[in-house]
């Protein structure tokens, strides 16, 4: 596209008396040769924007850069189609933030100055087109995979069913009952599963085709490309995929580790699966197993395994509800009573009404107790022995049949499953963060992980009853559609949806030094045979890390790249008084940058000397920069961004954290220029800390005045 | 009224924007769906934007809504009326007439959110986005990172055309006194409830004296109260005299599991509770905290944020359900208790005592025409009428999000089978 720049300089909320627009237009007319300058007194209001849409008709302009205030608000009045639009926050960087009329002044001149660079370098996406299928592969058939396969079905999509059993249906189809799906829970309080039926409708719909006793081999390609490789008895086929849904169930935790509680050493103590096996073989009828006669003091012992760190460190959120429902199985014979023992009752939000019934009825006696182990009662019959309980210090109850409430383990624990032939592993990261489900990180985004189009819901993502798992199921199916249709259209998907931009390398000039590939927090450089990496685009979240990482600064984006923001830096005014340095802080536009819009709109002042420059992720941080800043003159750069570890903050995932790592290793940079590697930190600064902005700044200008001057200003 | 004719056919109305509001209408969006959200607030975020943080990443609650946001600035599929609200819903799944009512802010989209009429308005007003904890003048901003970021005027304490001062000091003429509701009617194939939840009325739990004893606040004051832009900018200070809290009770089930409050148990109060414990250990590395409790509910991955609590021995829990709640000497607080463990009666003092309110859905109180409710007033599904987040069930943020995106894809599935 053939540019033609025109600046536009708002006078509106006090810019126009704090700052010398004739001087500044005068700059960009005469220094930086931009054709259109024009200031007006309210841009955003219908008069301004209309000014805007004449020199677009009449002049011919298509690159817009607008100083006036901060690019998140007036964002739907500064929309021009087929523009570039670039924004300077004049209000709240320079006027809001500072205090001397000079200071703002001179901040005022370089934020625009960058701004006009940034909208001469910067071009108009073309999105990355490939030839893509919109098929969905959902892995395994119990009631989340089922779901799943019909929402997108009964969308209209093409879906491909994997179940590594034999039959659909899953745990349910172990069950003997269900708990009513729908309120008030009145009797009956057990009621069959409609797991049949759904079956029947899964195999018979026209868009759904069902692999049986089928894994899943391997997944290589991208979104929108997957080539999935299905083995069904040892044959193998491969089927074209568009997104994935994750829905491989759990397994019950092993009870041979339970060996406190009697199990393998009493044929009377079962798991609460086994418990549904007997109860479903019966018709309802609890027959124990050492001798086959009927149980009627059923003891349940709640968090076996679970809430334990010995075992497993969470809860499974299912197995009071379940122990409630499986006491109303053991009184079904009226003559029989049903004993609960657990830590916590947790029957949230509803169920509560659930555990209420069973609180009403006198068959069933709930304590709280901590069991210490089950023994032999010498009459056939078994002994819990509990402590801490509501009824006495020390208790010792018989029972004929006790029942181990054990938790659940996620299929991903160690089971990549996908098997993705990514370069970096098989199975989705970070799974040990959330002891093996295939959770996310993110409170707010509970589909989003680190491999793109690969959504997991159910007891694989996180331990839940089967309504929560069937509602989990229809969130993913979204998501999955969703990515597909992304994918089709070269668009990013969460968190830059928007996103037309893709990561181009120059190929010719990389050294396949393997930072990219090892470095993308979601995986989406792979290499080929010999070593060169090789960009998978559709598995891209457009954070560019990759941009930071690499050495050649060789990945760009058509508006976001190592030398548009190197040349922004340098143009950054360099006092050339010692006392007065010049620090640049690199801020993640995401969490960093609204802090620093907050602290502006409270007016909250801090150091002249800092001027900031907007990132899409300090992941993209390129050591370069640092070097270029610094060899200008530059006394310090500082790094805002999102909080790291296990608590992540960073909508990217690994972002901020890279940035902390890579600045690791600025001293070999500095050490080139005989600069001190404190010259450049990093500081985590979460969305609401913006009081404390002015202190970080504070203290960083100080540290750099004690270093002192950097001896390259002037030159 | 003014009539405005919208005859353009949208495929989704999502009432509330709040997260699960947000959610489901960004989700919809990016799925192709053309969607209107319907704001009773001045603003977006719903009760998400008044908490200090989320358990258990203690992360800030505005970090996930400013993406939502600009998921909504960046898509022309979305658009958001707010200070507007549901008049009436008509016709059947694939053909719904919603009539929409936009109240007057008396602010048009000409604000810069520069200020200037708050300088010059003369009348204070009870802050209700901080619960009555601090004051803002007649014309405000709801809150200083607010979606749309525009000022509001409150009609209830407003002087009208006799001040005029805010309108004389706006040099953008973005204050219209004269502003009249306006109304909307859009054609949607399906509509997402997505009210949210209020918390429970404290003042209707006679024994714990919220309301009568001083320094009794409620777990969403505390969010204020810990937050840096609330009334205290963070710092946690007792209401009655702004003394720094040093000994501090939570009362569990304040309202919840309870047959003559609510009956269900609100899901979110345990975590919310362990988590604004630490808001003030971290604060106060002396501090002690107490916390009253019928059972523990950290369900799923939640366990391991109880066990980390659990392991401050400056933090105690007793298994008891709080009987009475009294004003002791110095404006401090006693509360009255058995200890179902050891069967006696106890009482204890503190500086604060903090209630975990419950959770009531919105539609106890507002309901929407054209949903149906049960008698909790959580909303109930039916053709191209769904319901999504807190004001289905009781939930917490992440499984909101979840859920919110599941009934997006119920929503557009609606608008397939047209």
């Amino acid at each position: 596209m053939d540019k033609k720049l025109a600046l536009y300089i708002c006078s509106g909320c006090g810019i126009g008396e704090a700052v010398n627009i004739e001087k500044i237009s005068n700059i960009a007319k005469n220094a930086q040769r931009i054709p259109v300058v024009k200031s007006h007194f309210a841009l955003c209001a219908q008069e301004g924007v209309d000014l805007i849409k004449a020199d677009m008709a009449n002049e011919g302009v298509n690159t817009i850069i607008i100083a006036a205030c901060s690019n998140r608000v007036k964002t739907d009045v500064f929309n021009f189609p087929g523009c570039i639009v670039e924004r300077v926050a004049v209000r709240e960087l320079a006027l809001w933030l500072l205090e001397a009329p000079e200071d703002i002044q001179l901040a005022a001149e370089d934020y625009i100055k960058m701004g006009i660079i940034k909208a001469q370098k910067s071009e108009l996406p073309e999105p990355y087109i490939m030839e893509t299928v919109k098929n969905i592969l959902v892995i395994g058939g119990g009631i989340t995979g089922m779901t799943a396969a019909l929402k997108c079905a009964d969308m209209g999509y093409n879906v491909v069913l994997v179940e590594k059993e034999a039959q659909l249906g899953g745990f349910v189809n172990k069950l003997y009952k269900q708990i009513p799906t729908t309120l008030p829970y009145k009797e009956p309080l057990i009621v069959d599963t409609d797991i049949q039926s759904m079956i029947k409708t899964v195999e018979s719909h026209p868009k759904i085709k069902v692999y049986k006793s089928s894994k899943v081999e391997k997944t290589e390609g991208q979104p929108g490309a997957f080539d999935v490789t299905i083995t069904t008895n040892g044959s193998s086929e491969v089927v074209k995929i568009g997104t994935i849904v994750l829905a491989a169930g759990w397994k019950p935790y092993d009870a041979t580790k339970l060996e406190h509680l009697g199990y393998g050493q009493f044929k009377d103590v079962v798991t609460s699966i086994e418990f549904e096996e007997i109860a479903k073989k019966n018709n309802g009828k609890i027959i124990r197993p050492s001798d086959g006669k009927p149980a009627k003091k059923v003891a349940f012992i709640q968090c076996a395994g679970s809430r334990d760190p010995n075992h497993l460190p969470y809860c499974s959120a299912m197995c009071c509800a379940t122990s409630l429902k499986q006491a109303r199985y053991v009184r079904q014979d009226d003559s029989a009573c049903a004993m609960i023992f657990y830590k916590d009752i947790r029957t949230p939000g509803r169920t509560e009404y659930y555990y209420k019934e069973a609180q009403n009825d006198a068959g069933v006696m709930l304590t709280k107790a901590d069991v210490t182990g089950i023994s032999d009662a010498g009459n056939g019959n078994l002994y819990v022995e509990a402590e801490n309980t509501l009824l006495g210090e020390k208790i010792k109850v018989e029972a004929d049949l006790v029942v181990l409430a054990v938790g659940v383990v996620p299929a991903t624990a160690d089971d990549p499953i996908i098997n993705l032939q990514y370069r970096q592993g098989l199975g989705l990261p970070d799974l040990d963060l959330y002891n093996g489900f295939a959770d996310s990180n993110f409170i707010c985004f509970q589909y989003e992980t680190r491999r793109t189009g690969i959504y997991a819901a159910g007891c694989v993502r996180q331990p839940m009853n089967m309504s929560e798992a069937v509602e989990d199921a229809t969130g993913a199916a979204l998501k999955a559609i969703q990515c597909a249709e992304h994918v089709a259209k070269g668009q990013a998907v969460h968190p830059r949806a928007w996103d037309l931009t893709y990561p181009d390398p120059f190929m010719q000039k990389c050294t396949a030094c393997k930072r990219c590939t090892e470095e993308c927090p979601f995986g989406a450089i792979d290499e080929d045979e010999k070593g060169t990496p090789y960009f998978k685009p559709n598995r891209c979240r457009r954070c560019a890390t990759c941009m930071g990482a690499c050495p050649e600064r060789i990945i760009s984006f058509k508006d976001y790249h190592v030398d548009m923001i190197g040349t922004m830096l340098k143009n950054v005014s360099v006092p050339s008084e010692d006392d007065n340095p010049r620090l640049i802080v690199l801020v993640c536009e995401n969490d960093a940058y609204p802090a620093l819009d907050s602290a502006a709109f409270a007016k909250i002042k801090i150091d002249r000397a800092v001027r900031f420059v907007q990132l899409r992720c300090l992941g993209s941080t390129n050591l370069v920069w640092i070097a270029d800043a610094l060899s200008r003159g530059v006394d310090g750069m500082l790094l805002l961004g999102c909080k790291y570890g296990e608590n992540y903050q960073c909508h990217f995932a690994k972002g901020s954290e890279l940035a902390n790592y890579r600045l690791g290793k600025v001293q070999e940079t500095l050490g080139r220029l005989q600069l001190e590697a404190e010259r450049v930190q990093m500081v985590q600064l979460a969305i609401d800390e913006y009081n404390q902005v002015p202190k970080i700044i504070s203290d960083f200008v100080e540290r750099v005045k004690e270093i002192g001057p950097n001896p390259f200003k002037g030159f | 009224m003014a009539e405005q004719a919208e005859t353009s056919l949208c495929r989704v109305v999502v009432v509330g924007g709040g997260f699960s509001g947000l959610t489901a209408a960004v989700d919809a969006a990016e799925t192709g769906a053309e969607v209107v959200i319907v704001e009773k607030n001045p603003y977006l975020g719903g009760r998400v934007a008044q908490l200090n943080k989320y358990f258990p990443k203690m992360c800030p609650p505005m970090c996930g809504l400013e993406i939502n946001f600009r998921r909504i600035k960046t898509n022309p599929l979305v658009t958001y009326h707010v200070a507007s609200e549901i008049e009436s819903i008509s016709g059947k799944e694939g053909d719904f007439t919603v009539s929409i009512v936009k109240k007057p802010t008396f602010v048009n989209d000409n604000c810069v959110s520069c200020n200037a009429c708050v300088d010059v308005c003369p009348v204070e007003r009870a802050n209700d986005f901080n619960f009555g904890l601090d004051k803002t003048k007649a014309i405000y901003l709801p809150f200083n990172q607010a979606m749309p970021f525009k000022y509001v005027i409150d009609t209830a304490v407003c002087k009208g055309a006799s001040c005029a001062k805010c309108v004389e000091a706006c040099k953008y003429n973005a204050i219209d006194l004269n502003m009249k509701p306006e109304k909307i009617t859009i054609k949607a194939n399906s509509v997402v409830l997505a009210t949210g939840w209020n918390p429970y009325d404290a003042t209707k739990m006679d024994n714990l004296s919220f309301g009568k004893v001083k320094n009794v606040i409620t777990n969403m004051m505390m969010e204020r109260l810990s937050s840096v832009n609330g009334p205290t900018a963070g710092q946690i200070k007792r209401p009655s005299d702004g003394k720094v809290v040093n000994n501090i009770a939570f009362v569990q089930c304040a309202g919840s599991r309870d047959e003559n409050h609510l009956e269900f148990c609100s899901y979110i109060c345990c975590m919310a509770s362990l988590k604004q414990a630490q808001y003030i250990r971290e604060q106060n590395p002396d501090s002690k905290v107490t916390i009253y409790y019928i059972d523990i509910r950290t369900p799923g991955k939640y366990e391991q944020f109880y066990w980390k609590v659990k392991e401050d021995a400056n933090i105690q829990f007793i298994k008891g359900k709080v009987a009475k709640i009294e004003q002791a000497s110095g404006d401090d607080v006693e509360v009255e208790a058995e200890d179902m463990a050891s069967l006696k009666k106890i009482k204890t003092t503190h500086d604060m005592v903090v209630l975990a309110t419950g959770m009531q859905p919105s539609g106890a109180t507002l309901k929407v025409q054209g949903f149906k409710y049960t008698d909790e007033g959580f909303g109930i599904e039916d053709k191209g009428l769904y319901v999504a987040g807190c004001s289905k069930n009781p939930m917490d943020v992440s499984k909101s999000a979840q859920d919110a995106t599941g009934a997006a894809m119920n929503a557009l599935t609606s608008g397939q089978r047209r």
